[in-house]
């Protein structure tokens, strides 16, 4: 019982949190929110690129070098083919290899 | 109905389809070893749909948390997702019946899908983002569903795996890079994240980064400029 109450919590923080900009913006949305529209998804992909990377240091057990290498093959095979699926998969075949032979 | 549609939404889906099984299975096994069977795992993950969320929530039921502490907590890890709707206010104005299933499924990974209001040549666009949602929320429920009832026994090393997510958001923003002439956005979320990790630690810093980039950028606003 009290488990439904706490999971009925949460989702409802969250939905209110997701749909809170979309109800008070609904009828005129200021420029100032427009512009935060237009760089926020920018700003906010590097964020999430460094939150991914967060549990890295130099000082720990494998110092960043396989996750650095799959960032670094990621962005290469973006900036060459300009295909996000084709980077991503190269990317993350890379860094299961490294992590399961070279640096197990 | 356009199946073009549909399949360029599913090919856009594809790195989140890896990324979602795994980690929804890794939330279901968490929820099996704390005691709550799959139809617990896929009601959190049907009703709430936020992965980081979720892991935390797993936590609260365990420990008895009370409901106020759930809501506040709740309310700290998910704060970032005011961010994604307002940015997504425009790119869904015209979303209509699709709008609020598409409101309630922007999670990190659709965000990052869908954030560049871009969709390929000959599709709908409305429904092609409905569909990008769509499957993300589908990957995510069986994911939970699967790794409760699995549990722990697979057949192949899957370590690593979870890259998945990192490659995604680092192909996004590579892709915004090249696209982009003004860097100045770009460099903002990555210098004030940085700066907000090195101060606040490796738990805390994702509200103040976003309140951080938030002042960066309204401070470093010309009068005028709404399109970049």
């Amino acid at each position: 019982m009290k488990a439904s109450l706490l999971i009925a919590v949460m989702a409802i923080v969250t939905i209110l949190l997701r749909f809170l900009p979309f109800l008070l913006f609904r009828k005129h949305t200021p420029q100032y929110i427009l512009y935060l529209g237009k760089v926020l998804p920018q700003a906010i992909i590097g964020m999430l690129v460094v939150f991914c990377l967060k549990d890295i240091s130099p000082s720990g057990h494998l110092s960043g070098i396989p996750e650095l290498t799959a960032v670094a093959c990621v962005a290469g095979a973006q900036a060459w083919k300009r295909n996000s699926l084709l980077s991503i998969l190269a990317g993350t075949i890379l860094y299961m290899a490294l992590v399961q032979t070279v640096f197990c | 109905m356009n199946t073009q549609t549909i399949r360029q939404a599913f090919y856009k889906s594809i790195p989140v389809l890896a990324g979602y099984v795994v980690i929804g299975m890794g939330f279901g096994i968490l929820m099996r070893n704390a005691g709550y069977g799959a139809a617990w795992a896929a009601a959190m993950s049907i009703f709430m749909y936020a992965g980081s969320m979720q892991y935390v929530g797993v936590g609260l039921l365990t420990g008895g948390a009370s409901v106020l502490t759930t809501a506040i907590t709740t309310f700290m890890v998910n704060a970032r997702h005011l961010f994604y709707s307002i940015s997504m206010i425009n790119t869904y104005k015209d979303a209509g019946k699709y709008k609020p299933f598409m409101i309630f499924t922007l999670t990190d990974e659709t965000y990052s899908l869908l954030c560049d209001g871009k969709v390929p040549a000959g599709v709908e666009p409305e429904r092609y983002r409905f569909f990008v949602s769509f499957f993300n929320y589908c990957y995510w429920i069986a994911g939970s569903i699967l790794g409760n009832l699995l549990g722990a026994v697979l057949p192949f090393s899957t370590a690593g795996i979870e890259f998945s997510m990192t490659a995604l958001f680092v192909a996004a923003f590579t892709e915004q890079w090249l696209e982009t002439k003004n860097h100045v956005p770009a460099l903002t979320g990555l210098w004030c994240t940085l700066l907000s990790l090195a101060v606040f630690g490796r738990e805390n810093f994702l509200i103040p980064a976003m309140l951080l980039i938030t002042l960066a950028l309204s401070l470093l606003r010309r009068d005028g400029e709404e399109t970049l």
